[in-house]
């Protein structure tokens, strides 16, 4: 089958790829750009591993095909952290052991990322009813929740 | 075993809470989990599977998907060793069905292609004839007469005569007298228990990248818990030298039991060898829950007598366990884990390992026990209310303690359950009101642990820090444990350590990651190894001052004189020894390996509450509390983070997660929106509670704690739910409509 | 002599007994000795099994030591996850 040329920004990059046309943006992003961050954990939508934004809006890049990127700009797990300063949520995840295996760590900090940008005094609530589309099967949730809530809070006093 | 240095206070490092070394890594998309490997001139693989629950395979005709373009190679049973008997016979069946597929999903045949696409069309252009057999997929039907024979002889020595051949295991166990118990009783209930079966629900599916060639050489690198294991599996089903194939654990993306065991690792190796290319094999999600093991299904019996004081005077247990087209069901885990936590003078358990046309089971987490507690647990708390008992004053007045015999046969040793309840009697939860419409539940639990083959290497480097090189995969923060452990013994700080988990040409063998055994038998033999390693440190501290090395002691980082010597020479610094050892000797390393054998028990006890909408059937958690027995807790974050981890995989099994079958023998849910596990907004916070009653057989007391956690929530949530909806739950999932039912039929009745 | 006593599933395979006294100063010591004097334990014996001694489960070592007063408990072999 003939390949499809796209060109898409990633974390800010300008990159250029060729795929067929029935691949994700998932499978793209991993197999094509190298950029492993984003997991595949169901392939179907329901476990929020693979969440990346897309023009800022959070999807699940295996439900998105790779053709699809063309002009957009595309925001992974790799793209959070600024230079050697990482992001509020990758230092509190790490500081309130929010992640046991780290399996669908990279689809949570990318959800809470863009939680925060729209939400940055969420609830309790609100951060589980955000966060219900990203599976965890290690920790319960419990203190990823706080993590969350504490970068949000850290987020606000420093703003 | 010696413990030279035994000590369960004063720690330094162990019992603080510093961040996780693979933190980083996982924070920035950095790690490398199993599907994260790439090779050049790399295959993709996928894998053919009977849409079948029996059938006999009566052709499979593989020329059409090996004409395909980009095809390069495709694989059999034929392809893989024979004469394999035992439990790696049943891996490589389960692997690859020989003459027969055995359940919906079954492995049939494999294709390597120069993508992914690719070999997932060849699948499809793969070609199997099929002669459909009658099936089983209940555990309570398999074992009638009449129902369809999995696989004939089957069944071992324990299994009494007359049984249906699907019965492939009996364990019987107990003391006393139970009818004579009974009778003593004022109140006995006999109740019937069914749980479905579950799985382990990992986020990362199964991934492998191999390499084989045909002189026998290989490189595997996959997601498992114990890649020794699977070295020597891969090895056995592939006939080559177990020395040959080298394997690398991959970050693991979670187990829980379901990474112990061999899937799909042997297919891609034999992929490699016959496209003699690198080969990378994903199992999708629809493959992880119809092909990789869920945990059993069981059928339960439990008669418990009790007086009005609330002592038990007998109880006796029947416990069916459906472990797929295999042996292997841990009916013997079950019943010995039934009445584990209570000091019974009469008491009898039977457990029956049972085979269906299901998937291969696969341990999950204290695999047996949380089956066992929901039954037991449940008629305890039937027990209490119709006599007007505290339920927790009641099993405290029934507790197994040191000295008392067990359900299955030995006189305990130190153990903590006693400390668990009497911690969940004082937490304010137990005593806090609750509102119309909720329950309140409790439980205990019981898991074993483990100890198992185990070795450790550590290096000292010149500028006084220290790798140290682990053989069992880090499924749950032990990186930071064993650091912890290793800075202790060492006297020098956390950072200053480097954990690795290493490949099998690195160490000698380790056993896998199960069990709860990693924290207590690699964080043991790290401390063997850095003592190991301190005693020549203090070596080294001899020969320069010229005085006996057992005048040389080790404090915080420092070789000491002592004795006569003490204040003759100044303290040197690990770093002083290590900058000239080059010089002085060579290396500076310290090892260990052994089977340790002391790992201790652990005991549980969960408090829940839980709030049942009459209207939808819906359960709400809205409080949670985990007190669990840890020995002594090394890392106590981590720990925490296990028994919010099980608490919530209990909550999950107990709520809404079960396989459900069709008629057709097939799986109807094989994925993560209808087989559901808890989401975020599904559950409370999560509160713990660490008690430690150290373990003796452990340097610093510690107990595994990975896997009891998950064993008192099924009975605790079904307890809660009862007491809530006012109508005795005894079957799981307690999934909306189920409860539903029950308010009916009470309402009816 | 050391009493090891049974679980009662491996009763019937010697006359019904709970409990039979074999020779041994170790764990291996003791599973040879069972395997010898009571050949029917044999299948079991080789499908795995812990032995308590004690109070400890032995799952693996045959070298650890056992005494005569010593509490011995033969135990299905313990799989974990």
């Amino acid at each position: 089958m003939s390949k499809t040329h796209v060109t898409t920004k990633v974390n800010g990059d300008e990159v250029e790829f060729l795929c067929d046309p029935r691949e994700t943006l998932l499978d793209v992003l991993r197999d094509r750009l190298n950029l492993t961050g984003a997991k595949e954990g169901c392939g179907t939508g329901d476990c929020g591993a693979c969440s990346v934004t897309v023009d800022g809006r959070l999807v699940c890049s295996c439900l998105m095909l790779g053709v699809e990127a063309e002009g957009k700009e595309i925001g992974t797990v790799e793209g959070i952290a600024t230079g050697e300063e990482l992001h509020p949520l990758q230092r509190k995840f790490i500081e309130y052991a929010a992640l046991q295996c780290g399996i669908c760590t990279p689809g949570i900090l990318v959800a809470t990322k863009a939680l925060l940008e729209r939400t940055p005094d969420p609830t309790e609530e609100q951060v589980r009813y955000w966060l219900a589309g990203n599976l965890c099967r290690c920790t319960g949730y419990d203190k990823i929740i706080r993590a969350v809530m504490d970068t949000a809070a850290e987020m606000r006093e420093a703003s | 075993m010696a413990l030279d240095s035994s000590k369960t206070t004063g720690f330094k490092y162990v019992g603080t809470r510093p961040d996780r070394p693979d933190g980083l890594d996982k924070v920035t998309g950095r790690a490398k989990f199993g599907a994260d490997a790439y090779a050049p001139g790399m295959l993709h693989a996928a894998i053919k599977r009977s849409p079948h629950a029996h059938a006999r395979i009566v052709k499979i005709d593989t020329s059409k998907a090996e004409a395909m373009e980009g095809v390069k190679a495709v694989v059999t049973r034929a392809d893989f060793a024979t004469g394999i008997e035992g439990e790696f016979g049943n891996i490589l069946e389960n692997v690859m069905a020989g003459e027969k597929a055995l359940y919906d999903g079954h492995a049939v045949a494999a294709v390597a292609a120069t993508s992914a696409l690719i070999a997932r069309d060849a699948v499809k252009a793969i070609e199997v004839e099929y002669e459909i057999l009658p099936h089983v997929t209940d555990v309570d039907a398999a074992m009638q007469a009449g129902a369809p024979v999995i696989r004939e002889g089957a069944a071992d020595s324990s299994v009494p005569e007359g049984l249906h051949p699907n019965i492939v295991r009996y364990y019987e166990s107990g003391h006393g007298d139970v009818e004579a118990g009974f009778a003593e009783a004022d109140l006995v209930i006999e109740d019937h228990f069914l749980t479905e079966a579950t799985h382990q629900g990992y986020i990362e599916p199964h991934a492998c990248l191999g390499t084989l060639g045909t002189d026998g050489k290989g490189e595997l690198w996959c997601c498992t818990q114990g890649h020794w294991y699977v070295q020597k599996v891969c090895a056995a089903l592939l006939d080559v030298e177990t020395s040959q194939l080298r394997v690398t654990a991959s970050e693991i993306g979670g187990g829980f039991g379901g990474k112990t065991t061999v899937f799909i690792e042997p297919v891609a190796l034999a992929l490699s060898r016959k496209a003699n290319r690198p080969v990378k094999l994903v199992m999708t999600r629809a493959e992880v829950f119809k092909a990789s093991g869920p945990t059993s299904s069981t059928s339960m019996d439990v008669r418990i007598g009790m007086k009005k004081d609330g002592t038990i005077t007998a109880a006796q247990g029947t416990f069916r366990l459906q472990g797929g087209a295999f042996p292997g069901a841990p009916c013997e885990m079950t019943a010995m884990c039934a009445f584990a936590p209570y000091d019974l003078k009469h008491v009898h358990q039977v457990g029956y390992d049972v085979m269906t046309n299901r998937p291969k089971q696969a341990a999950y987490r204290a695999p047996g026990s949380p089956m066992a507690a929901f039954a037991v647990e449940s008629v305890i708390d039937e027990l209490c209310n119709k006599l007007g008992l505290d339920p927790i004053d009641t099993r405290l007045k029934n507790a197994s303690r040191e000295g008392t015999r067990a359900s299955f046969g030995p006189k305990w040793p130190r153990i903590g359950l006693v400390e668990t309840l009497e911690a969940a009697k004082a937490h304010p939860h137990y005593s806090a009101p609750l509102k119309p419409g909720q329950g309140r539940g409790i439980s205990c639990g019981f898991w074993f642990n483990h100890g198992g083959e185990t070795a450790v290497s550590l290096a000292l480097s010149e500028d006084g820090s220290a790798q140290v090189a682990v053989g069992t995969p880090d499924i749950g923060g032990s990186r930071a444990s064993m650091a912890l452990m290793a800075a202790e013994v060492l006297g020098i700080p956390y950072e200053d350590i480097r954990v690795t988990i290493a490949d099998t040409a690195t160490l000698g063998y380790n056993e896998i990651s199960h069990g709860s055994r990693v924290t207590y038998a690699s964080g043991l033999a790290t401390i063997k190894a850095a003592e190991d390693a301190v005693q020549k440190l203090c070596a080294r501290a001899a020969a320069k001052w010229g005085i006996p090395e057992d005048a040389v002691y080790w404090e915080d980082g420092y070789a000491k004189p002592s004795g006569p010597n003490a204040g003759e020479f100044e303290p040197l610094h690990i770093g002083d020894i290590t900058a000239t050892m080059g010089a002085t000797g060579g290396p500076i390393c310290g090892h260990f390996e052994a089977t340790p054998e002391g790992a201790g028990v652990s005991f549980a006890t969960h408090i829940v509450d839980a709030e049942v909408d009459p209207e939808t059937g819906k359960t709400s958690v809205v409080r949670y509390t985990v007190v669990q027995d840890a020995g002594k807790a090394v890392h106590p974050t981590y720990v925490e983070g296990q028994f919010q981890g099980g608490a919530a995989q209990g909550i999950g099994w107990a709520l809404n997660e079960e396989y459900i079958y069709g008629e057709d023998g097939r799986l109807q849910n094989a994925g993560f929106l209808d087989y559901r596990i808890p989401v975020a907004s599904d559950l409370p916070m999560i509160d713990t509670v660490i008690v430690e009653v150290p373990n003796p057989g452990h340097p610093f007391g510690v107990r595994g704690v990975g896997e009891t956690s998950i064993c008192p929530p099924l009975a605790a949530i079904a307890n809660a739910v009862s007491a809530a909806a006012g109508v005795r739950m005894r079957q799981l999932p307690m999934r909306p409509s189920r409860i539903l039912e029950a308010l009916e039929s009470a309402v009816d009745g | 002599m050391v009493d090891v006593a049974l679980w009662s599933g491996l009763r019937p395979l010697v006359e019904g007994r709970d409990s039979v006294e074999v020779e041994g100063r170790t764990v291996g010591e003791i599973l040879n000795a069972l395997r010898r004097d009571y050949p029917a334990l044999g299948p079991t014996l080789d499908a795995g099994v812990s032995v308590v001694v004690d109070g400890r489960v032995i799952a693996s070592s045959l070298t650890e030591p056992v005494s005569p007063d010593s509490e011995v408990v033969l135990m299905m072999r313990l799989k974990g996850g």
